[in-house]
């Protein structure tokens, strides 16, 4: 498998955001994500939950609802704004400010219309009935049913309080549905969950689903299933289930409970196969409903999505530097340095310490969307939604310092995916339209050299850029499962890859063969030979033989392809959980060998260790991994980010008495 | 003579307690299995009404008629079900099935339909069981065999909890280990669902009992781990869905609905019983420290009463309100009955180990539990594999005064905790009161204990495997100012290091003995001197006694290597021995008799003999299948005069014994038989005519003309429909609209209630001639010679004939009278006009 020196870096203290607001929308299969920093995550529910787009917040942006109308997406801050997002280039249409008063709520849809009859609570929560014509209000102790044409309260029904001490304290009514029927489903501060009859205003049931809060409601499509969510960090399913079978007099009947948050959660969603629950702890959790389920497999596994999808640390390959992108700001650390070698598994003595050499704030409100820094560790990029900066970087012994590039041409003025060249001279600015503008660059400044733009296909942003090791090609990956090869001497569209159906998470072209080695989000592996413009042998025995259940099944995508120079045939893979090599030298498993072998082959003999090995070697001392990277002195850097640690760093749950404690 | 189980209480069921099923309608009755019999009690008064005796083994199960409320099925391990009409305690018929059964169930939706677990092979260690349906054929036969039996599943869980009827019986659900299955009977389809054998937090997911919703199609489970979930949608075998409750903590024994499905009742081993209201989640009641674990729940059909069964051998019964009004307390059942079986000498009550840390006093003579003395004080906690404090051993005074007991913790862990603790029985409180507590009697736990016999001096020998045994006596110090005066010890003895472990007082207290493995050592408890050593060996002394009365001077001891031996302590020397294996030497404190009861090829022999001579007075071979390990013998009341000479040892005390088993049995003579019977047949009577002003008036009369109707009779205490009851009774309750003018009725009555003349004349020579006249028929002869003077009708002379041919113990016969009576229809009336006076 071969030896490396790896350096483990934890000093990455990347704090992921609570999730606030959970929006899914049927016909397209996504999910939105809204987090409490602003941002806006769009997954992709059928693709193994792969996060497609990331639209990244702004300061004091607090988003309270979202809200899909067709294929649009709107949300609802706490500051009143209603804005709509551009999906297609991943950033903020605009922003409407609705009233000067908070919206608490979601569906947006023509409320500024609407003069309802003055409020003197506050309106906590909002859903609109399937015709349109009425909407159910939760407040403070109340729920009230407006007419929309009127703008009339029909219906006020009073929530109770709690007993004993929280009785002086107000109940809050946090999430209403109304369905279709004429029932309205209310959770409350005071841990019921209470379902209401429109037309009476009456209480039909109430149904105590904790002793905290219960903070969000979802209901199913077809309005069958019911789930709520509580700050105590369960998810309680209620099922819309006959009575007595095989007649329709139907009940909501409290079913299943799902406990896998530590925190409050503040968003829920049934999809058409799970229950999708997301939280202050952070975490997405994809839990599914076997009952819903054709056929259990990997992509129908408990999924907790804890990290983004796409890259935070970057490294200068040549010089040892480390890039991280935070949310509003940047770090650059030099790597600390070891002595001499020690045996495989064991860990060296640090004689110098990494360190910390630059701390970068963005200007503006902006967070940032993406950032690079070039291999020589000279430059130093990142863009926000509005802006691209660029810096170069002096670095003699101590003194570290930065200086803007101030005169940037036009193009530059904002990048969905940012890539220097292997040899630092130029810069690939991914930009609208699917189109990556070159940029070189020089000890003068930057020039802008040409724009590649793909011969056709769709305008979706780009997420991804490789460039290759001799500066001949560029590949870009979109989020419609499109990758382009440009050739960068005549700066023309090369070739395409054939789309693929699910989307491109990782992709890197070989130093030396010149393919491009791309990973997909549903664990399959390609290797497209650039120059041949076709699929090589190997990967079409991969896509023969098919890969083995053990890999298919594991639940996060690769984020990172490297080639290892020593040996042409390995190539480095790495997912959140572990780190491998493919030796494509070796055959490929099959279902019946054993997957993870390497105990088994230190074992054996060296004839027999040959008859056994295959090409994949999977390493999982590394646990929560951000990224891994191969750099010059054939040393690996591991960046983990342990849940552990971040959890610690979460406030305070809510105390639960054990049993037995 | 018999052996015979104790008729009042609850068999002990140690071996399968949750066939421990009843069932529970109209609120007045409870029924419950016991043994070979369905005992019936009243809900209000609690006491046993009657029992439902013909089966002839381990009665199984029980279920209500469906279709009569006042009939009751049940089955036994005999292969039979037999209905019955349980208010009045009658047989109606019995199907014969020909296998083993285990459990019942019927449903309103088959009639005539019974559902019955029968082994699916005659091993039935594999627990593999099947539930066939049996057709009851409708024939007018006492005994009917039914043939037509269906299967309808083989994955059947041997606990008979674990099956349940659906809404209208449309469905049966059952489960075994992790898989429920839900057969619907119009589509004939088997419904199953899996659980995984454990989840991530190790829970144990096996099914343990079932429940279904009387209106909702939602089907209850319980779960070794505690969980209950309530299953619905269950005919899709996708979209099926379960909601999750837990509180139990070990696993659930029991779930029941309430008839109108608004609750779901549970317990389990905490002794707690749960209301779990339906559909709102988990809102819940609970009532608390009920006693032992909860093994059965059951409501009555208007669910006004809630009623549990509990491995304490207790019903509790309880009102929908959630409050205990009633229990039922047959003899405690711990674990195990560590203590010796003693008398009260006060009471005369069977004293051994109760409720966990309880003696329980137990009176024989009335059949009733009287009271739980709690020795340990602790709170006892309802948990598995809890090393808790017990009562190891009790020993009483010859006067009842002084109780002294020894209660111990950690027998299995090597840190053994005991205490020796010595009561005092307050005249006052009429109850004993704790005097001394000794926590370090011993430096090793305490092997046997006995107080001294003689009446002046009280005094306690306590043998412990530390190799010493120690005499206790109380307030060898003056110091203390309280005059209250406390236990200390006396003497410390032992010998060569060898363990005692047995001691014993001679009848006169004289003497102690006290055996040291192989070696008997005698004492004299005065001056503390060694008397002698009487050693038999080869084989470590396991018993020994003093013999009494005529035969104190013997002294007999059982050793392990299967040795009777009889010393005679004049001489020293062996008297006599015989090469037998003992496993309890009893000494009857009354007379000079011991019961040794042997265990040999399996089965147990029992010998009675007295010391004085080596052959045993009686012989019972091939008594039980245990080994028996307690044994008492009990005083009588009132000695017997028995002249059979194999019953005379039970003239004046009576034995108990009780098996591994847990059954507690004695023997009872043919006459104690008798009386037993007659008193049970007179309850019945008894309780089946209710106390109205009616009967206060017509019932003293009524006893009377009892009398008068019987003197004939071999047995006069034994109860018999007389006529004018009869009359009485049918004017009584014929309509009042075809009842003739209340004029005319009113002289018939007055004439009814009118000593009438039975008849004596006739038979004086009969009278002379039956020599087993009890005491009062004197008395009544005197009186009926008084009333000599009084008419003769034709309907007393009828009256006396039906009389003749009555055998009261027949149910046939009372039944054929009933018959007659009812088809003299209203002739009756012409022969009380004609008899105007």
């Amino acid at each position: 498998m071969g030896e490396f020196k790896v350096h483990r870096v934890r000093f990455f203290d990347y704090m992921p955001s609570g999730i606030r607001a959970l929006a899914f929308n049927g016909d397209t299969e996504r999910m939105a994500v809204a987090r409490m920093d602003g941002s806006v995550e769009i997954f992709h529910c059928s693709d193994r939950f792969f996060q497609e787009k990331i639209i990244p917040g702004r300061e004091q942006c607090g988003i309270e609802g979202l809200s899909w109308v067709g294929e649009r997406l709107f949300s609802a801050g706490l500051n009143g704004g209603i804005t709509e997002y551009d999906l297609t280039n991943q950033k903020v249409k605009y922003t409407i400010d609705a009233y000067k008063i908070p919206w608490y709520t979601f569906l947006i849809l023509c409320f500024y219309h609407l003069n309802l009859d003055r409020q003197k609570s506050r309106i906590v929560s909002l859903s609109w009935h399937t015709s349109g014509s009425k909407i159910a209000a939760g407040m403070m102790d109340m729920i009230q049913i407006f007419n929309v044409e009127t703008g009339h309260s029909i219906h006020r029904m009073l929530a109770d309080r709690g007993v004993g001490t929280s009785r002086s304290k107000e109940c809050v009514v946090w999430s209403v549905v109304y369905l279709s029927d004429g029932t309205i489903v209310s959770g409350d501060s005071v841990g019921m969950v209470k379902l209401w009859d429109d037309q009476t205003g009456t209480l039909i049931k109430s149904h105590n689903v904790t002793k905290c809060d219960v903070l969000a409601l979802s209901v199913s499509q077809n309005e069958d299933s019911l789930v709520a969510g509580t700050s105590e960090g369960t998810v309680v399913q209620f099922q819309f289930v006959s009575m007595v079978l095989g007649k329709d007099d139907k009940e909501w009947v409290r079913t299943r409970t799902f406990k896998n948050h530590t925190h409050d959660i503040r968003a829920v969603a049934e999809i058409t196969t799970a229950v999708v629950s997301g939280g202050m702890d952070a975490q997405l959790v994809v839990k599914p409903l076997l009952d819903k389920i054709e056929v259990r497999s990997a992509a129908s596994a408990l999924r907790k999505i804890h990290f983004p999808h796409r890259r935070l640390v970057f490294c200068a390959r040549n010089s040892g530097l480390m890039l991280f992108q935070y949310p509003g700001h940047l770090e650059l650390w030099r790597l600390g340095e070891s002595e001499g070698k020690g045996i495989p598994g064991s860990s060296l003595f640090v004689k110098r310490n990494p360190e910390k050499l630059l701390h970068l704030k963005v200007k503006g409100e902006d967070h940032i969307r993406c950032s690079a820094v070039s291999p020589c560790g000279e430059w130093i990029v990142y863009s926000t939604a509005s802006s691209l900066r660029l810096y170069r970087l002096h670095c003699d012994n101590n003194n570290v310092s930065i200086t803007k590039i101030s005169k940037l041409p036009k193009v530059l003025s904002s990048a969905n995916q940012l890539c220097f060249s292997s040899d630092s001279s130029h810069l690939f600015s991914a930009s609208t339209q699917s189109s990556v503008h070159i940029v070189s660059l020089s000890q003068s400044g930057c020039k802008f050299v040409g724009t590649l733009k793909p011969k056709s296909g769709s305008h979706q942003a780009i997420h991804l850029l490789a460039a290759s090791e001799d500066g001949e090609w560029l590949a870009s990956a979109n989020s419609d499962h499109e990758v382009h090869i440009y050739n960068l001497q005549t700066r023309k569209a090369h070739c395409t890859v054939p789309v693929y159906s699910s989307a491109v998470t990782a992709m890197g072209i070989h130093p030396t063969t010149n393919c491009l080695f791309m990973m997909y989000a549903d664990q399959q592996m390609c290797e497209y030979s650039i120059e041949q413009k076709q699929y090589t042998d190997w990967s079409r025995t991969v896509q023969r033989k098919g890969l083995h259940r053990l890999w298919m099944e594991r639940d996060t995508p690769c984020l990172n392809v490297m080639f290892n120079p020593q040996n042409p045939s390995h190539v480095i893979l790495h997912d959140t959980y572990m780190l491998c090599i493919i030796d494509q030298s070796l055959p490929l498993p099959d279902d019946k060998t054993q997957f993870y072998n390497q105990l088994t082959l230190k074992s054996l003999t060296e004839d027999q260790r040959k008859s056994h090995s295959h090409a994949f070697k999977v390493c999982k001392t590394f646990k929560d991994i951000l990224c891994v990277e191969l750099i010059s002195d054939q040393s690996l850097v591991v960046v983990e980010r342990p849940l552990e640690d971040v959890a610690t760093q979460l406030p305070a749950p809510i105390k639960q008495k054990k049993f037995a404690t | 003579m018999k052996i015979t189980g104790l008729s009042h209480l609850f068999k002990w069921e140690n071996l399968h307690n949750w066939w421990l099923t009843k069932y529970f309608f109209p609120p007045l009755f409870v029924l419950c299995t016991s043994g070979d019999s369905v005992k019936v009690y009243s809900t209000r008064t609690e006491e046993w009404l009657h029992s439902l005796q013909g089966h002839t083994n381990q009665v199984t199960g029980i279920a209500l008629n469906r279709a009569n409320h006042l009939q009751v099925y049940s089955c036994s391990a005999d292969g039979t079900v037999k209905l019955w009409d349980f208010i009045d305690g009658i047989l109606i018929k019995t199907f014969i099935i020909g296998y083993p059964l285990f459990a019942i169930y019927v449903s309103e939706k088959h009639d005539g339909i019974v559902f019955l677990h029968i082994a699916m092979d005659t091993d039935s260690k594999n627990e593999c069981f099947q539930l066939v349906a049996v057709h009851l054929p409708k024939s007018a036969e006492q005994e009917v065999e039914a043939k037509e039996l269906s299967a309808v599943s083989s994955r059947i869980s041997p606990n008979p909890s674990c099956t349940a009827f659906g809404r209208e019986g449309q469905y049966i659900a059952f489960a075994r280990h992790l898989q429920l299955n839900v057969y619907f009977f119009r589509k004939q389809k088997t419904y199953s669902f899996s659980l995984k054998a454990t989840d991530k937090k190790g829970a144990k997911n096996a099914f343990t009992c079932i429940a279904c919703h009387p209106a909702d199609d939602c089907i209850a489970t319980g779960h070794e781990d505690g969980k209950i979930r309530l299953w619905r949608n269950f005919i899709h075998t996708k979209e099926y869905t379960y909601s999750t409750q837990h509180w139990h903590h070990n696993a659930v024994n029991t779930l029941c609905f309430t008839p109108e499905g608004t609750n779901l009742l549970s317990g389990g081993i905490e002794s707690v019983l749960v209301q779990w209201q339906y559909g709102a989640g988990n809102r819940k009641e609970f009532l608390p420290r009920l006693g032992g674990s909860i093994l059965h729940v059951s409501t009555s059909s208007d669910g006004q009463l809630f009623c549990t069964s509990h491995s304490d051998n207790k019903i509790t019964v309880i009102e929908s309100s959630f409050k205990v009004c009633g229990v039922i307390q047959g003899l405690v059942k711990g674990d195990a009955v560590l203590t010796d079986l003693m008398i009260d000498p006060r009471s005369k009550a069977l004293v051994l180990n109760g409720k966990p840390g309880h003696l329980q006093f137990y009176s024989l003579m009335r059949d009733k539990h009287l009271y739980n003395l709690d020795i340990v004080q602790q709170e006892y906690i309802y948990e598995a594999g809890l090393d808790q404090f017990e009562v190891v051993k009790a020993a009483f005074d010859i006067n009842g005064y002084w109780l002294a007991t020894v209660e111990e913790r950690g027998q299995k862990s090597s840190d053994l905790e005991f205490v020796l603790k010595l009561w005092a029985y307050d005249e006052r409180t009429q109850s004993f009161v704790l005097n001394t507590t000794i926590t370090a009697a011993h430096t090793d736990r305490i092997i046997s204990m006995c107080f001294s016999s003689s009446e002046e001096t009280t005094m306690l020998v306590t043998t412990a495997e530390d190799g010493q045994f120690k005499a206790w006596c109380q307030g060898a110090d003056a110091d203390t100012q309280q005059d209250q005066s406390f236990w200390s010890c006396e003497f410390v003895g032992s010998y060569h290091n060898l363990k005692p472990t047995n001691c014993s007082f001679s009848a006169d207290s004289s003497l102690l003995a006290v055996n040291f493995q192989e070696v008997i050592t005698i004492w004299s408890p005065d001056t503390w001197e060694l008397l002698t050593t009487l050693c038999q060996p080869p084989g470590v002394v396991r018993d020994l006694c003093f013999g009494r009365l005529s035969c104190s001077k013997y002294l007999i001891a059982t050793t392990t290597r299967n040795l009777l031996c009889c010393w005679n302590l004049l001489t020293c020397a062996l008297e006599w021995s015989t090469s037998v294996e003992v496993s309890k030497l009893q000494p009857d404190p009354l007379s000079e008799n011991v019961a040794a009861f042997s265990y040999q090829s399996k089965h147990t022999d029992l010998f009675v003999f007295k010391p004085s001579e080596p052959r045993p007075l009686f012989t019972h071979k091939n008594m039980c299948s245990e080994k028996i390990h307690r044994a008492v013998f009990v005083p009588r009341e009132e000695p017997l005069n028995n002249c059979d000479e194999s019953s005379q040892w039970l003239n004046r005390s009576q034995l108990y014994f009780l098996t591994q088993n847990m059954d507690l049995l004695t023997f009872s003579t043919a006459t104690e038989e008798d009386r037993m019977l007659s008193s049970s047949k007179r309850l019945v009577i008894d309780d089946s005519v209710a106390v109205t002003p009616f009967y206060l008036l017509l019932g003293k009369h009524r006893q009377q003309q009892q009398k008068l109707n019987t003197p004939s009779h071999p047995a006069a205490d034994k109860p018999q429909q007389p006529q004018g009851s009869v009359t009485i009774t049918e004017l009584l309750h014929t309509p009042a609209h075809v009842l003739p003018a209340a004029s005319v009725l009113c002289s018939m009555l007055v004439s009814s209630l009118l000593i009438s003349n039975t008849g004596v004349r006739k038979d004086p020579l009969r009278e002379m001639e039956s020599s087993e006249q009890e005491m009062n028929s004197e008395k009544e002869e005197e009186h009926s010679e008084e009333e000599m003077e009084a008419c003769d009708s034709q309907q007393e002379l009828r009256a006396q004939g039906s009389v003749d041919e009555v055998t009261p113990k027949l149910s046939k016969a009372q039944e054929r009278e009933l018959k007659r009576i009812r088809k003299t229809d209203f002739s009756w009336m012409t022969g009380l006009i004609d008899s105007k006076p």
